[in-house]
This record gives structure tokens, sequence and C-alpha cells, in this order.
């Protein structure tokens, strides 16, 4: 039972995610991609994301923080970043990744500090979300696998 | 400047050069003219002169002549009475009265006179016949000599002389030995006469005895010389007279000369020292009969003759013309100087306006843009301090500056639009788009204020309109949103309604409906006004009345009696598509005097619309413009508080048949076809609204029987089921579909009932399900228990759909079938291997996942150096990947790489005799499709340039995945 209402839970959350435009249909999808054969593809994918976001993350941090910004590689890991989000689903980070593209080609670096700002919020946002949403899952899992044995 | 300036100054110098010229070359005129005028007017005196002395030459000559003649008859009468007869008969008496008498006759001559010769041996016989002295002219007694010539007759005038010599005086004597020896007239040279003291000259003539022959000799002359006659010629009062005779005396100074000695000429009249006008003169000859003397005349002007007047004023006229021409000359050549000034300047003012217009479209478009992007960032913020712990009135201020911070940020859009379009940067691009889903979209945006106002808002869009069309949705759409946006704000009651139809399916209507009005019922537009109700969607009035239910009807039944031509004749002959969009709406209309500014942009009606409304008024400028770029026109017929009825036609593309059914997959918002031959019955007694909820449900497959009140129902049912028990079909599902104001309790108790027996009776298998259509919210509590589903208006088929689904309870299983494209991505996939390169691990991962899923062997990797690795011949995959932008080596550079490699294999292969592996492909061709986020024309482009097969959108999308994997991998099954 207590594996219902934590999926029920856990349904709420993802729900709540979307509602409020953190995630997209790509989610859906992954989702979708999620059966029997490959129990935890989320997770992986949901992980995959947020090691890479945060090292892109820094990378642009730093980037920014120098007098000279080089927007040419600032670009490249916004692009990255915007590949990923997309791939995952990550609505407003994605959205935000577009918004400061469009500053890097600007070279304006207010609106670029600005942006990154935004996608940093955003991320940090879904972050925190995917992690309660990763700990239920595996929480389920640890219930199943308890059933089951 | 200076160049300008040094310009000027030549130009003003040449100018000074040219007036001083042309006044010099006028006065020149001016001095010639005068010149040649007074030439000829002299000569013209000249000639004057000459024919004037002439003519005194010839008259003087002639009355000298005729004196002379009558001194040749005296000679005659003396020798005739004097000499033959004896004795005399001729005396000193006889002499004088005869010579008085005929004095007349010798106007000229003051006197004549007869002196006899007397030779000295006859002197004293002589002397004493006389009885008086020979005198000399000095009045002394004549000295000896050889021979006289006393005067013995004379005239009373001049009797003093009588009994003179004549021989004594020097000139006489001359005179007489001359006029014997000659036989003529003899004339002597002028003196001073004795009486009058004028110029005169004597004439003398020989008197012979008789018998002298005609040739006689000079001795024989001599000898019969028997006296002389002479008179005295006044020649001084002789010209006088003669002058005062003739015309224009005065002016004439007339001199006469005896020019016998040439050197030293002798005054015979007029001054000694010639006055008058001396620089010209003429001479005429004068011929007095004697051939030893010579005479002249001089004539000349007394006055330098007068210069003529028009030697004056012709030149002056003259001068005055040329002065005038050449003013007006200076002045056309000064004004064409000035107007060609004037139109360089207007040439640079008006480049001047045109680059400051262009300039301020960009101003506008840069200052928009920079606007826009510190607003993003409010935006950004407010949303996130939305996101944070508010108290109620902080988020009530921060949502407030979010709408305020939309509503700029929509206008500055809308500017920048405008800005764009006057910069002429703004592009229609070329597009296949699903006009039905925009609409529907459109809709959706308006459907919570249409319900919070109770309007009917609906689209309908004609069968004929194909559903895929290139063009530019995003305008398509902008247009559209304005032009309902706009009326949903002006519309209180009633209902909006956008048609769509093919512009000249629709045409052809109205013209028919046209003619059949002026032959059929000439008061159809007293009909209209007259009536309570109106045939339009709500039932209110309209300001086109083209749009009422019969022309309406007429639409819907062309399209039924023509439904092949939707399909075939046009697509074979047109590639290009007339849309005609109808906006029309019930609301307060635009008052007449503001009409014809209502495309002007930043023009409302009037300013109390803007304050009761809000808004810029640049919207349906912009719509305007973005009409005439598609080609179309945009116009409105608008009633002040019946309505507006905006049209506007656009010229799209149709979409190529093959691709277009493609393109339908991943464009248009996919509706459920579960409902296909489902049956539905609608009651509505409005025919419009009817006709629109019968397109929506004839979109998702419904057929649909419309009845007007809810009393015909059971008959229609009835109707249905009795086609449906012959037949030998299952059980349909039926839907009751029933608008709001045909709802009312009591009927409805009664149709439940009445439907409930039937089914009990095995009448009909199923009670239908009833639906209530509704426009407000306030209309929902009309619903009794006897309703199965609400729908709200304005309707959207995905909507419908979804009702329907939940209450027919079908909807479900069959979205379950719905992976169909995935089964057959499973078939194309299954066991294939494909390798994915993506430097980004998620995507990677993500992408390995999906195809995984469908039964793929998926490598990964990470870069296109590691993807040319694995991809060394012969190789085992069966299609590639590849994502386009990688660090170091991205998609294009690695795909071209590959099929360099490919190219040499197959090449190799071609040389060396490989034939062993007969299964082995000759040319190899790894299927590369790339991996794109940005799916634009370009990326597209590239990718087929560098030797990529073609591409997928990342994430990827089932449909588009399976149409771009379908094209290279073939089925194993």
């Amino acid at each position: 039972m207590a594996a219902t209402a934590l999926r029920e839970q856990l349904n709420g959350l993802v729900n709540s995610m979307f509602a409020e435009g953190l995630l997209d249909q790509q989610f859906q999808q992954l989702q979708m991609l999620q059966d029997g054969s490959t129990p935890g593809f989320v997770a992986e994918v949901v992980t995959l994301f947020c090691e890479d976001s945060e090292r892109i993350l820094t990378e642009l941090t730093k980037l920014m923080d120098q007098a000279l910004v080089d927007y040419s590689k600032v670009d490249a890991y916004v692009h990255q970043l915007k590949g990923s989000s997309s791939s995952v689903g990550a609505q407003n980070v994605k959205l935000a990744c577009i918004q400061f593209r469009q500053f890097c080609e600007e070279n304006n670096k207010e609106g670029c500090v600005r942006a990154l700002n935004v996608v940093k919020h955003e991320y940090y946002r879904l972050r925190s979300k995917f992690e309660t949403m990763l700990q239920l899952e595996s929480r389920i899992q640890a219930y199943e696998n308890k059933q089951q044995n | 400047m200076a160049e300008m300036v040094a310009g000027d100054r030549r130009w003003w110098l040449y100018r000074k050069a040219m007036v001083v010229l042309w006044v010099s070359a006028s006065v020149g005129i001016w001095v010639g003219l005068h010149w040649y005028i007074r030439r000829v007017s002299m000569r013209k005196a000249e000639e004057s002169l000459v024919s004037m002395c002439e003519e005194r030459a010839r008259m003087l000559q002639d009355q000298f002549a005729v004196s002379v003649n009558h001194v040749h008859a005296l000679a005659i009468l003396v020798s005739t009475f004097h000499y033959q007869k004896h004795p005399p008969a001729l005396d000193q008496e006889t002499f004088a009265d005869y010579t008085a008498r005929t004095a007349f006759e010798r106007p000229l001559l003051s006197g004549v006179a007869y002196a006899q010769r007397v030779v000295h041996s006859e002197r004293e016989l002589f002397e004493s016949q006389q009885g008086w002295m020979i005198k000399t002219m000095k009045r002394e007694p004549s000295p000896v000599q050889d021979e006289y010539a006393p005067v013995i007759y004379s005239q009373e005038t001049i009797s003093y002389i009588e009994a003179l010599d004549m021989m004594s005086g020097e000139e006489d004597r001359e005179n007489i030995l001359r006029a014997r020896a000659t036989g003529k007239a003899v004339l002597t040279s002028p003196f001073r006469l004795l009486g009058s003291n004028h110029l005169g000259v004597v004439l003398t003539f020989p008197v012979y005895r008789s018998g002298l022959p005609a040739d006689a000799m000079v001795e024989e002359r001599v000898e019969a010389t028997a006296g002389y006659l002479g008179g005295a010629f006044d020649v001084e009062s002789l010209v006088e007279n003669l002058l005062r005779q003739l015309a224009g005396n005065q002016d004439i100074m007339v001199n006469v000369y005896d020019v016998t000695n040439a050197s030293e000429p002798l005054v015979m009249y007029g001054s000694q020292f010639p006055d008058g006008y001396m620089s010209f003169s003429h001479v005429s000859m004068l011929d007095f009969g004697d051939p030893f003397r010579r005479h002249q005349m001089e004539c000349r002007y007394s006055n330098k003759p007068p210069i003529p007047l028009s030697a004056i004023t012709t030149p002056s006229g003259v001068f005055v013309i040329c002065m005038l021409a050449g003013y007006i000359l200076y002045a056309a050549w000064n004004r064409y100087d000035n107007v060609k000034e004037d139109c360089r300047k207007m040439e640079e003012l008006k480049k001047q306006a045109e680059a400051a217009d262009v300039a301020k479209s960009q101003f506008l478009a840069t200052v928009s843009h920079e606007i826009r992007t510190p607003m993003n960032g409010v935006l950004g913020m407010l949303d996130m301090l939305l996101d944070t712990n508010l108290n109620l009135t902080q988020k009530d201020y921060a949502q407030t500056a979010q709408v305020c911070g939309k509503a700029l940020i929509s206008l500055i859009n809308e500017v920048l639009d405008r800005a764009k379009i006057e910069a002429g940067k703004l592009e229609i691009e070329s597009v296949p788009f699903d006009l039905r889903s925009i609409l529907d979209d459109v809709i959706s945006l308006f459907s919570a204020k249409s319900r919070e106002k109770g309007i009917e808002l609906a689209v309908y869009v004609s069968d004929r309109v194909p559903e895929i069309l290139m063009g530019d949705p995003g305008r398509f759409r902008q247009i559209i949103t304005n032009l309902v946006g706009n009326s949903v704000k002006f519309t209180e009651r009633g209902h909006i309604f956008v048609q769509v139809h093919l512009a000249e399916h629709s045409n052809t209507i109205t013209e028919a409906k046209v003619e059949t009005g002026l032959n059929g019922h000439s008061g159809e537009a007293k009909i209209i006004s007259t009536g309570t109700a109106f045939d339009t969607l709500s039932g209110l009035e309209a300001a086109d009345c083209r749009n009422s239910w019969e022309n309406f009807k007429m639409v819907l039944s062309h399209e039924q009696t023509l439904p092949t031509s939707s399909g075939m004749p046009n697509d074979n002959y047109a590639d290009k598509v007339t849309l005609m969009v109808t906006v029309e709406d019930t609301g307060i209309g635009i008052p007449f005097h503001a009409q014809n500014r209502v495309f002007t942009p930043f023009m409302q009606a009037d300013s109390s619309t803007s304050r009761n409304y809000g808004g810029t008024g640049i919207g349906l400028s912009i719509s305007k413009c973005l009409v005439e770029l598609m080609g179309g026109q945009i116009n409105f017929v608008s009633r002040p508080h019946v309505g507006s009825t905006f049209t506007f036609t656009a010229v799209l593309q149709r979409c190529d048949k093959s691709a277009g059914s493609d393109a339908k997959r991943a464009l248009s918002e996919v509706l459920p076809t579960c409902f296909g031959g489902t049956r539905a019955i609608l009651v509505d007694r409005r025919p419009v609204r009817g006709a629109v909820t019968r397109y929506h449900l004839q979109r998702l497959g419904i057929s649909v029987e419309c009845v007007s009140t809810i009393n015909e129902v059971p008959n229609a049912i009835q109707g249905q089921n009795g086609c449906l028990r012959s037949g030998t079909h299952s059980k349909q599902p039926c839907i009751l579909l029933i608008e709001h104001d045909s709802w009312d309790t009591k009927a409805d108790v009664c149709l439940c009932n009445q439907l409930i027996q039937w089914k009990e009776n095995g009448r009909i298998i199923e009670i239908p399900k009833v639906v209530l259509l509704v426009t407000s919210e306030s209309d929902k509590t009309k619903a009794g228990s006897d309703v199965d589903i609400v729908i709200m208006k304005p309707l959207r088929a995905s909507t419908v759909a979804a009702c329907f689904q939940q209450v027919l309870g079908i909807g479900k299983q069959q979205t379950r079938d719905r992976p169909k494209g995935s089964a057959s991505l499973s078939g194309l996939l299954d066991g294939k291997n494909i390798l994915v390169v993506d430097d980004n691990k998620v995507n990677l991962r993500v992408a390995a996942g999906v195809l995984k899923k469908y039964g793929a062997n998926v490598e990964c990797a990470e870069s296109g150096k590691d993807a040319l690795s694995l991809l060394q011949l012969p190789h085992k995959f069966d299609a590639c990947f590849m994502d386009v932008q990688m660090p170091e080596m991205d998609g294009f550079e690695a795909t071209r790489q590959i099929r360099l490699m490919e190219s040499k294999a197959t090449e190799k292969n071609r040389i060396g005799p490989a034939p062993e592996e007969g299964s082995l492909k000759t040319a190899w061709h790894l299927p590369i499709l790339a991996m794109t986020a940005d799916v634009i024309q370009a990326t597209y482009e590239e990718c087929l340039k560098c030797g990529m097969d073609g591409y997928v959108s990342k994430p990827f999308e089932e449909a588009q995945l399976y149409q771009a994997v379908a094209e290279f991998l073939v089925s194993d099954s």
C-alpha cells in the first residue's frame, strides 16, 4: 500500500512539474521509454543531465566572470545545455537557454549574466524537484523489491 | 564650399561679361542702324540736290536761249528795216518804241541797243549825218581809231549809252570782234552792270548786210558786217527770278560761274565766298550758246540736311527690343537656374527625408529591441519573484507588474513589426502549415474572454480549403489573432464568427446571390432589416449581410454539389490558393467618420475608445501590411451599434500532395480517428451555428443530422434506428447535441422519458448520450441530471473529441492503439545496428534509449573522431545518427570524411578483383541522418551538401523519425 501511496505522490509531483512548465512532453516520452527492460532509465538520464548541467553551469560561471567574455565558448556551452535540457524535457531551462543564446549573439554581457542567473534558477528549481522525484522512485523500487522478496 | 564660392564667382563674372557683351552689341546695332539710315537719307538728299540743280540749270539755259533768240530776231529786224530799205525805215524812235513794247519777251535783258559799224574814213560823214560826235565809254570824244561802233538806236532803259563807241570798252570790243567773226551771239565775262550794279553779261549779235552766205569766210563776214546788236543780261536777277519760281529755293544755294578760264572762275551769281553746307554740292554745265565761253552752275544745301527722326527712333526701338529680349533671356536663364537649383535642393531634401524615414524605422526597430531586452529581464525576474514566498498583497503587485510588462512587450513587438515592415525587413516565409489547427489555436486563445462575456465565438473553414497550405503561419495567426482580438474587445453580446473560404468560390457565390436577389425578391435587404431575429450565428444583426444564413447555405450547398472540385481540378491547374477570411462581430462597430482611417497606425475611432478599451490601434495597420505582404487585401464593412465585418484575402501556396500528407502528420494537431461512423443529432435553431458545429464534428468523422427543435429529435433517432435495423451493423454510439437555447427542462424530461421507454421497448439499443453546448459559465447551471456532459464553446475539435471520448468511453482503448507508428518503427529498427554520435551525453543517452526501445542495437560515440574510428570499413552499422554541432569535428565534417572513405573503398573494390564476397555491397553508402534542434531549410540544405541523407529533429519525434528512417532502412519483415 505504501508503494501505491508513494507512486501517487510521485505522479502528483510529476504532474505539478508539468503544470508549472518545468517539464514538457519530451519527459513523457522518456517515461514511456522506461519499461521492464530498462528500469531506471529516467533516473539515469536525469542524473546524467544533472551532472552535465552542473559542469556546464560552473564553466559558464567561470567564463562570465572573466573581464573579456569569450562569447563563442559561452554559446557552445549554452547550446550543449540547451540540447541536453530539450532531450530531458526541461522546458524552462531550455527556454532560458534560448534567451541566453540570443544575448550571446548580441554580445550583451549584462543580458548574458542575467540569463545565466535565470538558467541557474530554473535549473536549481528543477534539480530539487528531480531529486525528490528520484528519491521517491528509488523508494518505490525498494518497496517493490522487498515485496518481490 | 570654397569650390562652390569660386564657381559662384566665376559664374557671376561670366554673367556680368554676358550682360556687358549684350549691351555693347545692342549699342553697336544702334550705331550701325543709325549710320545706315543717315547714309540712306544723305544719298536721297544728294540725289534730290542733283535733280534740283539740273532742273535749275536747264531752266536757266532755256530762258537764256529764248532771250538770245529774241535778240537774234531783233538783229534781223535791224538788218531788214535799216539796211535793206532806202532810206532806212528805222530810226531811234521806232527802235525804242518797238523794243520797249517787246521788252516782255526779253525779261532777262535790261535793254538792247544797236551800234553801227563806222570805219574811220566814214566817221566824218557819219558824225555829220547823226549830228553828234562819237564818244568813248568814258563819255569823251573818241580818239581816232580804225573803226568805231557807236550806238545809234537804243531801248529807252539804256538810252544813256547812245552815241557811245562800243569799241572803246575792252570787253565790248572783244565781244564785237568775236561776234562778227563767228556770226553768233557772244557773251562777255560777267561784270557789274552800269545801272543796277548787278552782275551781268553783255550779249552781242552781229548784223550783216544782206546776201551773206551761211558758210561765209571770216573775212567775208567782217566785210559784210553792218553793225552790232547788244544787250546786257542781268544774270543775278535772272537767276533770282528763276529760283523764286521754284520750290525749295530757300534750302538750296546756287552759284553760277563763268569758267572760260578754268583756273579762276568768275562769279556770275551768288556770293564770292560760297557758304552753306559745303560737304556736298553739284555742278551742272550751262550752255548759253556762246561756244567760246563756258559756264557752270554749282548747287549746295544752304543748311546741313537734318538728321531724319527715323535715324534715331528706329535704332532706339531696336535697341529697346534688344534690351528687352536680353532681359527676357536673362530672366528665363535666371529662372531656369533657380528652378534647377530648387530642384536640386528638393532632390537633396527628398534624399534626406528618405534617409530620415529609414533612420526612423531603424531607430524604432533598435529602440524597440533594446527595450525588449531589459523588459524580458524584468519579466523573468518578476516570474522568479512570483515563485518566492509572497504575501497576498505582494503577489498581487507582482502579478500586476507582470501583466503590465507583458502588455508592454506585446506593444513593443507590434511597434517592432511595424518598423520592420516599414524598413522592408519583414519577410514572409513559406512553410507548410495547417490552417485549421491555427484557427483552433486562435479561438482557444480567446475562449476565456468569450465565455466570460457570453459571446458565441466560432470558426468555420470551408471543406475546399486544402488541409496543408504553404505560407507564413506565424503571420497568418497574427492577423487573425489581431482581428479576433479586436472583435472580442469591442463586442459585448452576440457573436464573433471567423470563416475561411476560397476567394474565387466565395465570389462566385456572392455574385450568384446578388443575381437571384435581383430577380427573385428584391426586398431582401428589407426583410433582413425588419426581421427581429437575424439568420446569423447568434441571431443578432451583422454589418455585412452577406454572411447571413441564406448566403452561407448557398456556399455550403455549392460545396456539396462540387465535392470533387476540392480535390482534382484545382490541384491540377493552380498551385496558388487565394483564401478569403472573414471575421464578423456584433460589436459596437466603427463610427462612419473614423472608418477611413482605421488602417492608419495609432488611430482609433476616437480618443475615448482607447480610454474605454485600451490598445494602441497599431494592430490593424500591421495586419494590413501583413495582408499586403501576403498578396492580399483587407477591407471591412461596419455599422455603428450593429457590428463590423473584416474581410481579407491572402495568397498561399498549395502544398505538394506527397509532401502534404507527410507534413500533415507533423504539423497538424492529431485528431483522434476513433469516431469514424459515429452519428450525432444536433438540436439547433440557428442554421449557421448548426453548420459550424457540424463542421467541427465532421472533422472528427462524426456524421451529423441537424434538427431545429428538440421535438424533432425522436423522429430523427427513429429514422436513424430504422436505418440501423435494416443494416446488420452492430450498435453505433449515438450522440445528441443540444444548444443551450433549445434546452429547457420540460422538453428534455419528456425526451428522456421517451428515450428510456424506447430502450425498454427495444426500439433503440442504447440511449444516446446527451451533450449540452453552452457559451457562458452561467449556462452550465442549466444542465440537469439528464445531461451527460456540458461542452463550453468555442468549439474546438480536439476538446470536443476529448469530451466525447470521456462520455462514450471509447477514447481510451483507441489511444492505446495509437503506437501504430511505433510499431512500424519497431519493424524498421528491430535488430538494426545503429551508431549515434553526439557530444552531449544526455542527448546521447536519450537518443540511444529511444532507438533501443524500437529494438535497435545502439552504439554510441561522443565525437566525430570516435565515430570515424568506429566506421572504419567494413563495419556493421546500418545507419548513423549524427549530431551536427560538435566540438573539434562537427557532424558535417565527419560525414564528409566518412563519404570520402566510402568512395575510396568503392574505388578499390572496382579495381581490385574482389568478387568473392558477393553479398558485400559494391558501393558503400551508410545512411547518415543529421540530428539537429533547429530544423530550418538552410541546415537541411547543408546536410544534403555534405553527403547526409536526411535529418531528424532533436529530441526525436516519432512521426518524423519514422518518416526519415523509412526512406533508408528496409523492414526485415
